[in-house]
């Protein structure tokens, strides 16, 4: 599976960009990354009293569990959607020098708004009530975003603390919002929202080959995110100037480009993405909100866009590896009974070696130009 | 980050304006929280607040504090519009912080006696609660400081605050508490000394090596936790440190229950923010460190070695981290939850921004969040017609409302978050 995506982005990389170093950032860096961080794993079982037959079934598991067959695939795809969507708002706000730690509470909000917008309006036709649920998913997310964007703008407060402010407090407002009583389910004492009515629900796309696959059109709305942020960020002046600002503030001012009214606009735009991302799981997987429905996509948001070097496609890829991760992780849990936590230990050691360039090429001279250069940072 | 030494007359003028638009502006917020006051905490309000200053068995009794609910909202109400006036037309540069913090003081003081009008509530208890839960963001402000001074960013302080809860928990059960704050200790440097080979050595970049560790630390916290003490939950089961009293100094009302009869953890904090002070301004290599973090190449010219300067602070400041992390599970619980820090070692980079990168600074700013933290806890119990969850917000906004800067613009050290490439 790895293989399959390094070989396909592989291609694409070096048609969008040619040339050796950029090869060994792109794909060989990672490649060694999933490597490593899948043998560290294993020595982190051993090192829990998990025996070696234990660690061979549960790798296998790993790899039936995302590839292994159609409901696999579509539970791949399923976890990668949202988390794809929310990256695409992060590698936005990279690009623009902006960390956008947020992702995790815009994607709470964004995904309440459309879940309150859900199961309201009755009777509506579905064309025009899931884009509504979406829209005000979106929106949501991205004036909650917006708030940490115009504080960076205005005052100077620093991203990453306002939005991890921000985030704790959006765990609380949700908490709040669904012990409202027009939110609440009706006979429920438990925080738990009305139901997304059918008309709001993303239509799942394989219930003809089995009812049980979870796989749903959000899926389209992500590859046309991919699809929107690459023109955005290559193809329109808008683009150009988030790039321009991120890498250079200062030439950007003096080129007369607004940074604050781009900072709010990015992190808007990356609050949207997250929200689309949470309006993505609340209608199209759960059809409802429950305390910490997020489950953390917001975090791995971030690991997603820094894995696949803030470009869409690359975004893309990580996302689906990621997905495929989670999908096998959940199988390796029941075959294999490792805990699924032993992903978040793989997947941090994934993005410490993509970060570090330098730490790969020192485990593994072997695989690199003689006389590579340091790595960019 | 460029910072103008010598504003050039136009500039100097626009930072004049500057402050005078700041100085209006508090003066506009401290007459609408005047109104605040006012309407909601003094309007309708009726009866005695009673705030509780001694225990029954205290050897000293100190009279409780009653507080005539009304007429002292409406009195601070009055000094509030009254400084918010004065703000608003003179404009007094000088005095804005001033009049913004007694504003915000006066403000908080009248919502206490609006939420206990009519009932009573112990305000030692509270402020004693106050300290304890400033402690880990003090320390972790603290850790903040010690590597920031040297120009790293710690984003990891959450990620090193949890290994040391952990580690503190792990090998508490096993041997006792002493080894356990130790082993702390030591996981905490050890944290410290990975971030500095990865943005030291393997120049990566600072934020994202901080939110690396932070998700390892977090995902091997948890795995451990739902792999093994699911089965083995003697592995999980700590001594905790109790309460030390100082002689005499504990039986000081009010401020000896506040400060003089807490646990280690409490006095280990005090004491380390005097020791990191000490060290920072008033020794040769504390100026060192703060050179390396002001302008590293000249540091480097003078002959002070700017990457091991690096790594010792920044794992010292690990080793404060993992010390504070001990305080969650041997410093209060006893037992380990994943994720239990929850974002206060986040909070204690607010605390370390807002006490301008200094570590007494950052302890008065713990405080602050310590008190507002308390604060919540015991409102909740008062009920009032605030929903809860708003209440629990009030820390998170608090840092918000500090970082963005009512108090007035920090500078952070000039080389702050840059990797430096020795030619």
């Amino acid at each position: 599976m790895n293989e399959q995506t390094e070989k396909f982005s592989e291609k694409l990389l070096q048609r969008a960009a040619p040339g050796r170093v950029e090869f060994e950032d792109m794909v060989v860096v990672p490649l060694f990354a999933v490597i490593v961080a899948l043998i560290l794993g294993a020595f982190a079982m051993l090192a829990t009293d998990v025996d070696l037959a234990t660690i061979g079934r549960s790798y296998i598991a790993l790899v039936v569990g995302s590839v292994g067959s159609v409901s696999a695939i579509s539970e791949t795809l399923t976890a990668a959607t949202p988390l794809v969507l929310a990256s695409l708002g992060m590698a936005v706000g990279f690009r623009a020098g902006l960390f956008n730690i947020g992702a995790e509470g815009q994607l709470l909000i964004g995904g309440m708004a459309a879940v309150v917008v859900g199961f309201n309006f009755a009777g509506m036709p579905a064309y025009f009530h899931l884009p509504l649920a979406l829209l005000a998913g979106a929106i949501a997310g991205g004036l909650y975003a917006g708030i940490a964007g115009w504080l960076r703008a205005a005052t100077g407060a620093h991203e990453v603390i306002s939005t991890i402010m921000l985030n704790l407090m959006s765990y609380l407002l949700v908490d709040y919002i669904l012990s409202l009583p027009v939110v609440q389910r009706e006979g429920r004492a438990d925080p738990i929202s009305k139901s997304v009515l059918d008309s709001a629900e993303l239509p799942r796309l394989l219930e003809w080959i089995d009812p049980n696959l979870r796989l749903h059109s959000g899926l389209f709305v992500m590859l046309a995110a991919v699809a929107f942020v690459y023109w955005l960020l290559f193809k329109t002046t808008f683009g150009f100037e988030f790039r321009a600002s991120g890498a250079n503030p200062e030439a950007a001012r003096y080129a007369g480009m607004r940074s604050g009214l781009i900072i709010v606009i990015v992190m808007a735009f990356a609050g949207a993405m997250a929200g689309l991302a949470g309006a993505n799981q609340t209608l199209g997987v759960l059809g409802r909100a429950t305390p910490g429905f997020s489950a953390g996509i917001g975090f791995d948001a971030i690991a997603i866009a820094l894995l696949g070097r803030s470009h869409p496609v690359g975004v893309l890829m990580a996302g689906l590896l990621f997905g495929a991760l989670e999908a096998g992780g959940r199988q390796m849990q029941v075959d294999a009974g490792v805990s699924v936590d032993l992903i978040a230990i793989i997947q941090a050691l994934i993005i410490v070696f993509i970060a570090a360039p330098l730490l790969v090429r020192k485990i593994f001279p072997w695989g690199f130009q003689k006389k590579a250069r340091a790595g960019k940072e | 980050m460029a910072s103008t030494l010598n504003p050039t007359e136009p500039q100097a003028r626009k930072l004049d304006t500057a402050k005078v638009r700041q100085a209006r502006n508090t003066g506009v917020i401290l007459i609408l929280l005047s109104v605040l006051v006012a309407y909601v905490f003094a309007f309708g309000t009726s009866g005695d607040a009673t705030f509780r200053l001694s225990r029954p068995n205290d050897p000293w009794a100190v009279p409780n504090l009653v507080v005539p609910a009304m007429a002292f909202s409406y009195i601070a109400a009055a000094v509030l519009a009254f400084l918010g006036a004065r703000q608003f037309v003179r404009g007094g540069v000088r005095w804005t912080g001033l009049s913004m913090g007694f504003g915000l003081l006066l403000a908080v003081a009248a919502f206490l006696v609006w939420a206990t009008a009519g009932k009573s509530f112990s305000l030692t208890g509270m402020l004693q609660a106050t300290v304890v839960r400033a402690v880990p963001i003090a320390l972790g402000g603290l850790a903040g400081v010690l590597s920031e001074r040297v120009a790293v960013v710690n984003i990891a302080i959450e990620g090193m605050l949890l290994a040391g809860a952990f580690t503190g928990a792990l090998v508490g059960s096993l041997l006792g508490g002493y080894v356990g704050l130790i082993a702390a200790v030591a996981v905490g440097g050890l944290f410290g000394f990975i971030l500095a080979a990865l943005v030291i050595t393997y120049r990566v970049d600072q934020i994202i090596a901080g939110v690396v560790l932070n998700l390892f630390v977090l995902g091997v916290t948890s795995y451990v936790s739902s792999q093994v003490y699911q089965e083995h939950r003697f592995l999980n089961d700590a001594p905790v440190f109790r309460p030390v009293d100082i002689p005499f100094l504990s039986d000081i009302p009010v401020i000896g229950p506040m400060l003089f009869q807490q646990n280690i953890f409490v006095y280990g904090a005090f004491i380390m923010v005097c020791i990191a002070t000490y060290y920072l301004f008033h020794t040769r290599s504390g100026l060192r460190a703060r050179a390396v973090g002001e302008h590293p190449q000249a540091a480097d010219t003078l002959g002070i070695n700017v990457y091991r300067t690096r790594y010792i602070n920044v794992t010292v400041a690990g080793m404060v981290a993992g010390f504070g992390g001990a305080w969650f599970t041997l410093g209060s619980v006893g037992r380990f939850d994943e994720g239990m820090t929850h974002g206060l070692g986040y909070i204690g980079l607010a605390a370390m921004i807002v006490g301008r990168w200094h570590p007494f600074g950052a302890l008065m700013a713990a405080l602050v969040f310590g008190f507002a933290d308390s604060m919540q806890q015991k409102l909740a119990l008062l009920q009032t017609p605030i929903p809860s969850e708003f209440l629990a917000m009030s820390p998170y906004i608090a840092t918000i409302i500090l970082v963005a800067g009512l108090i007035g613009r920090a500078r952070a050290p000039a080389a702050d978050g840059q990797a430096y490439i020795k030619e």
